[in-house]
């Protein structure tokens, strides 16, 4: 086993040798395995009654079995993108075997009660037949929430300088902030929606409030612990204020803001989906509401799957900024 | 007259240092600490005075005023008969960590003294220079944490120097290195001093590294600090640690420092 090879599958290469099939990913093949047994329920076993698009989900994993299996012989060659698939190969074994087990006790024994639980292909359905209205909700939601979010951090940051730079500010500030910050964003709801134009100022308000407090006390507790040496530093080597506030107080206390950053990004979440329930006309969090009432449960799940997987992208995308700007720090952490 | 002095050669490359009768105080609430005690100095253009004492004593303090971070309580620290009330890029304060912004390359770093004064497109040529100084001209893009504890001192030393200081503060600058590391920059600060032509002051409380480097030892009380003695370290440099006169004079400093002769 030459080293070029070694270097050139890396850790992948090195599994698959040593299975007694060279260079097959053989979990891989398995997964392609149970995704191809859940497509074989699906189309093979009667439905207790009609949910839509299970041909279409059988057909969809029936391809997604495919696709594992032409893998099983390629994905060495992919690289990179080759190495990610591989690491999670037992992940689209279990996902397989999920998609089968879901079937059976949903669409095929109909053993969980009926309007709660929804097969796959009843969120398969929603996505083909209401996906129109679904990217609506979602602009609205991505609106209301850049909005609310980014006015939020921008102001929490700024009032987070002040505070921990000037003793002024910090006294009167401080005790304010101190008694305002702990209310869940939440609990102002009853007031905002007669302080604001329109419940759309009102929500954009909320999230701004839940996203920008936590930025506010972590950016002055940040600006606040920065080493009096380095303004220290700073000053000899001839910085006025201004330098030592945005060359060095700044970026010193940067990585406790992406702290409050990250909180702020929960929070907002948490508080997007309340506010959209309140008076909001479209919106992730208005379709939930929305199809609970009329107890279109398999709606509801199929946009929660979206919220997931828009909330874990922009956590995924603040966590790339993150290491971007913070690159510097990674032998501190 | 020494006003007039320096107006006349606006080119110098060092200044002196008056320090007149500073005594200075820390605290408040009730609880003052008296630092130093009826201090009393003149350091020549282009001298290099090492300050020795028992630590907390002071010593740093009395950098902190030259360097113009702080104002004596009572008394006048002057720079070329005029007297010091803030920082400025000619006096420059090499601290014990080399407080490197972590944020920063070492390259920026360096550059940090000509971009608060704007003068970073004139100067920017003068970086790579000093950088090669220091024998760092290979680790330019590092960060801080990437730098042994040496490099790090050194690239303190380029953060300095590339200023042109006239007066370089040095606050136990190799305190932290280990003793090989220690010996080497001692040696290249001393070539920097020699080719640069600033006044040094530095801070120690090693009583080698004071008589291998300096043209004068001044020796600090305890807290509060009065100058016990003052010695003339008249050996040329190189100097050899083993040198008769510099090991006789060991000798009598620690002495002085209540420490006998058999340590």
């Amino acid at each position: 086993m030459s080293a070029a090879v070694e270097e050139s599958f890396g850790g992948a290469g090195r599994q698959a040798l040593a299975s007694p099939f060279t260079g097959i990913w053989r979990n891989g093949l398995l997964a392609a395995g149970t995704w191809a047994f859940a497509a074989a329920l699906t189309y093979g076993l009667p439905d207790v009654i009609s949910w839509g698009a299970t041909n279409l989900f059988a057909l969809l994993t029936l391809i997604g079995a495919g696709i594992f299996l032409l893998l099983s012989v390629s994905v060495h060659r992919l690289g990179k993108a080759g190495q990610t698939l591989v690491h999670y190969g037992p992940w689209l074994i279990v996902i397989g075997l999920w998609f089968a087990v879901w079937e059976v006790v949903t669409a095929k024994l109909g053993w969980l009660p009926k309007p709660f639980f929804s097969p796959p292909q009843g969120l398969l359905h929603v996505y083909v037949t209401d996906w129109d209205r679904l990217l609506i909700c979602v602009a609205y939601t991505g609106r209301l929430w850049a909005l609310g979010f980014f006015s939020g951090v921008a102001v929490g940051f700024t009032a987070g300088v002040a505070l921990g730079w000037s003793k002024r500010f910090a006294y009167w500030g401080m005790p304010l902030l101190k008694l305002i910050g702990p209310v869940p964003a939440s609990a102002w709801i009853p007031c905002t929606f007669f302080i604001f134009p329109s419940t759309f100022h009102a929500s954009i308000f909320l999230v701004a409030l839940a996203s920008g407090i936590p930025v506010a006390i972590l950016t002055a507790a940040g600006v606040g612990q920065v080493n009096r040496s380095y303004y220290d530093v700073a000053r000899t080597l001839g910085a006025d204020n201004r330098f030592l506030i945005f060359k060095v107080a700044i970026p010193a206390s940067l990585p406790n803001v992406f702290v409050g950053i990250f909180m702020g990004l929960y929070y907002s979440f948490a508080v997007l989906v309340v506010a959209e329930m309140l008076g909001a006309k479209f919106g992730l969090g208005w379709y939930l509401q929305f199809n609970t009432a009329y107890s279109a449960y398999a709606n509801v799940y199929a946009a929660l799957i979206i919220m997931a997987l828009i909330c874990a992208g922009l956590v995924r995308l603040l966590f790339i900024a993150r290491d971007r700007l913070l690159g510097w720090q990674k032998g501190i952490l | 007259m020494a006003l007039a002095l320096s107006q006349d050669a606006p080119a110098s490359r060092s200044i002196a240092i008056d320090v007149k009768k500073v005594s200075h105080r820390y605290g408040g609430d009730g609880k003052e600490l008296q630092v130093l005690d009826d201090i009393s100095l003149r350091i020549e253009p282009g001298e290099f005075v090492a300050l020795l004492g028992p630590s907390g004593c002071g010593k740093s303090t009395l950098l902190r005023l030259a360097a113009g971070l702080e104002t004596a309580t009572s008394g006048d620290v002057l720079e070329d008969g005029r007297p010091i009330r803030a920082p400025n890029p000619d006096r420059i304060l090499v601290f014990q960590e080399a407080t490197l912004f972590p944020w920063r390359t070492v390259r920026a770093n360096v550059a940090t003294g000509l971009e608060a004064r704007g003068l970073i497109r004139e100067r920017e040529h003068h970086i790579d220079e000093v950088l090669k100084l220091v024998k760092l001209e290979g680790f330019a893009d590092f960060y801080p944490h990437q730098l042994s504890g040496g490099m790090a001192q050194r690239a303190a030393l380029a953060r300095a120097l590339v200023n042109d200081p006239k007066l370089l503060l040095l606050d136990e600058p190799f305190g932290k290195l280990d003793s090989l590391t220690r010996l080497r920059m001692q040696n290249e600060l001393l070539d920097l001093w020699k080719s640069a032509a600033f006044t040094a002051l530095l801070v120690t409380h090693d009583v080698e590294e004071a008589l291998l480097l300096a043209d004068r030892v001044i020796v600090f009380s305890d807290r509060p600090a009065s100058i016990v003695a003052e010695v003339r370290v008249e050996r040329p440099h190189p100097r050899r640690r083993d040198d008769a006169e510099l090991v006789a004079l060991r000798g009598s400093l620690l002495e002085t420092l209540g420490i006998s002769h058999d340590v």
